[in-house]
């Protein structure tokens, strides 16, 4: 490349990966290292997941990703360009960011909040045109959630206003989709939803997803990609048939208790509750 | 894109058609069509009203009747517009900005931080004979600035914001700042102290328009910000970090918005007194007319404003057979009210 990584991005570039991290590190004001030299990738078009125990620092890090925390040290890359370069539209029209929690103060509709999506594509002190509407009313399909369309957001539960968040993010119509344990309040079928949805967005569209979670069943061969983080570090990666095993699982965890099994296609996970070790492996 | 995937799916059902509900900007058009007429019509109103009601065929020949008009009710009137539409404003960007429905510059103490600053300024003799030479202005500015980022950063934790201890702190700055008030009242002289306690209940009787024309100057900039910046507000009320990733500079925002709330706050407190409320009953009217949209309501919320007081300050005006009510008692007791009753409303409300 020519042009210097000072220069502010003006679009940006298809060659790089999507999403680079080099040493990357963040502490809160308490001074605590929660993010610990993390240098992880991931290519464009490819879906990856990231797992880890509760505290090893996942949604810091996915929030360092969005550019919504700044690291203390290291920089991120988004395709090759460091995101502070990058201008904030500029930035929200390529990368999508689904929060774990959604608190909203006020009664917007659910079309309301999807709408919201579209910002970043609507110029300064103008409104949504009828297009912007078709998107975010396709979006709503897309998650099954239309018929949430003029519901008030608070009256909504935590799964639905999640699909509603979710849909958001696909009005957004982003390069890059970075998602904090969108799985967490839904039911069965919406979890399989969410990631048929989010498969199909990366088949068709070329989407590079990331996926914070504990929902290892839903980690099935469509992902290409699991990072697993212990302690602010990136412990390992790989293939999810490559990470999802008792072994790798019980050191990401320190859980010695805990057993894998693949079943189909799938990995299902649990801990031994009366505290005998998982001695006999295979 | 997105498009496209519709023909992925089997939804082109009728039922998934899409509804044809109006879109933000005709919204936006249809609620200003609908509230500059009630504008104009509080404004006849209010000029017609008062200890001597308004008749067109005396005004055209009679000097006293035009020396009242003129020089004591038209101000008098274009006043109360003026501040309603402040306030009003100043209520739905603070609301948006905190995530608060509650929020208000009275509830959260930034009238009272402003009204210390102003009583300061009276009270050292800066500009005591014309109320509203500018100084007082910016004594109001720097004390409602102060309060501003105090009670913020007090319920601040992280990008929460704490609901319950953003009101607290808004209790507690008014309470602090009313004895500061209290204290200089006592320290000085007698004239001075009636001259602050006038203005502390809120009123709108002493003006003219050189005074209207210098509080332009310092609102005109804050009502710009304000209305300029309800497309990032509308975000920010969904959520701070949902805003800084659709593109908000979330600092940025806040910042301006401060500064814009505390000017049009400062300089409407060192002119017309505490005028408690408006800030609260206003946007949750426009809210029930109109949706949660806020780049609807901070607009709409500035015309509506200034209906509302030129009606409350008619209303002040002609209640009484002798003398007049003080507005700021008639806002207080019917914001009160509106409170009690979002107080009840918090199911819808979930934030409070």
């Amino acid at each position: 490349m020519a042009s210097s990584t000072e220069q502010p991005a003006k679009t940006i570039p298809a060659d790089k990966p999507m999403l680079q991290t080099r040493n990357l590190s963040f502490a809160y004001s308490s001074g605590i290292s929660v993010v610990n030299g993390v240098s992880l990738k991931l290519q464009r078009g490819k879906m990856a997941a990231l797992l880890g125990a509760n505290g090893s620092g996942k949604s810091t890090l996915i929030r360092l990703l969005a550019g919504i925390l700044f690291p203390s040290a290291g920089e991120v890359l988004l395709s090759g360009k460091p995101i502070p370069c990058i201008p904030k539209t500029l930035l929200a029209r390529t990368l999508a960011y689904v929060p774990q929690l959604n608190p909203l103060s006020f009664p917007f509709t659910a079309l309301e909040v999807v709408l919201a999506g579209r910002s970043p594509h609507v110029p300064r002190f103008q409104f949504e045109n009828r297009l912007d509407f078709e998107k975010a009313w396709v979006a709503l399909e897309t998650v099954g959630a239309a018929h949430l369309a003029q519901r008030p957001v608070t009256e909504l539960s935590g799964g639905e206003r999640q699909l509603v968040v979710f849909a958001r993010a696909i009005a957004q119509a982003p390069e890059c989709l970075l998602l904090d344990e969108p799985s967490a309040s839904l039911d069965l079928k919406h979890r399989a939803e969410l990631i048929r949805n989010l498969v199909r967005l990366r088949d068709r569209m070329n989407l590079t997803v990331l996926l914070v979670t504990h929902d290892v069943p839903l980690l099935d061969e469509s992902f290409d990609v699991v990072f697993a983080m212990r302690a602010g570090e990136i412990l390992t990666e790989g293939k999810p048939s490559e990470i999802l095993t008792s072994d790798v699982l019980s050191s990401v965890y320190e859980d010695p208790y805990l057993q894998a099994r693949n079943v189909e296609g799938r990995t299902f996970v649990w801990s031994a509750t009366h505290r005998r070790p998982a001695v006999q492996r295979e | 894109m997105i498009i496209e995937n519709r023909s992925g799916r089997a939804i082109a059902s009728p039922e998934s058609s899409i509804p044809s509900a109006p879109m933000p900007r005709s919204r936006l058009l249809r609620a200003l069509v609908i509230l500059l007429p009630v504008l104009v019509v509080a404004m006849a109103i209010s000029l017609w009203a008062g200890y001597r009601f308004l008749d067109l065929t005396t005004l055209s020949h009679d000097p006293v009747m035009q020396s009242v008009f003129f020089r004591l009710r038209l101000p008098r009137v274009l006043l109360a517009a003026i501040i309603g539409a402040s306030l009003a404003t100043v209520g739905a960007a603070l609301q948006a900005l905190f995530r608060n429905p509650l929020a208000d510059p009275f509830t959260l103490g930034v009238t009272g931080g402003g009204m210390l600053g102003a009583s300061l300024a009276i009270a050292m003799g800066w500009g005591v004979n014309i109320v509203g030479v500018p100084f007082v202005f910016l004594a109001a500015f720097a004390g409602a600035c102060i309060a501003m980022v105090a009670i913020y950063e007090l319920a601040r934790v992280g990008s929460l914001v704490l609901p319950g201890t953003l009101l607290l702190a808004g209790v507690v700055m008014n309470l602090v700042s009313g004895a500061g008030v209290i204290i200089i009242q006592y320290l000085v002289d007698y004239t001075r102290a009636l001259q602050i306690l006038r203005w502390m209940i809120g009123s709108l009787d002493i003006i003219g328009f050189e005074l209207i024309g210098r509080m332009l100057v310092l609102l005109l900039p804050g009502w710009l910000l304000l209305l300029g910046f309800a497309g990032d507000l509308h975000l920010l009320a969904m959520g701070e970090e949902t805003a800084a990733s659709l593109g908000v500079n979330v600092r940025r925002c806040e910042r301006l918005v401060y500064i814009a709330s505390s000017l049009v706050v400062g300089v409407t407190v060192a002119v017309g007194g505490a005028i408690a409320f408006v800030g609260l009953i206003v946007p949750h009217a426009v809210r029930i007319l109109f949706g949660e949209d806020v780049r609807i309501v901070v607009p709409c919320s500035f015309l509506l404003g200034a209906s509302f007081l030129m009606l409350a300050d008619a209303f002040a005006r002609t209640v009484l057979d002798s003398g007049e009510l003080p507005v700021g008692a008639v806002t207080a007791l019917l914001g009160g009210l509106t409170f009690f009753w979002l107080l009840r409303r918090r199911q819808r409300y979930a934030a409070i």
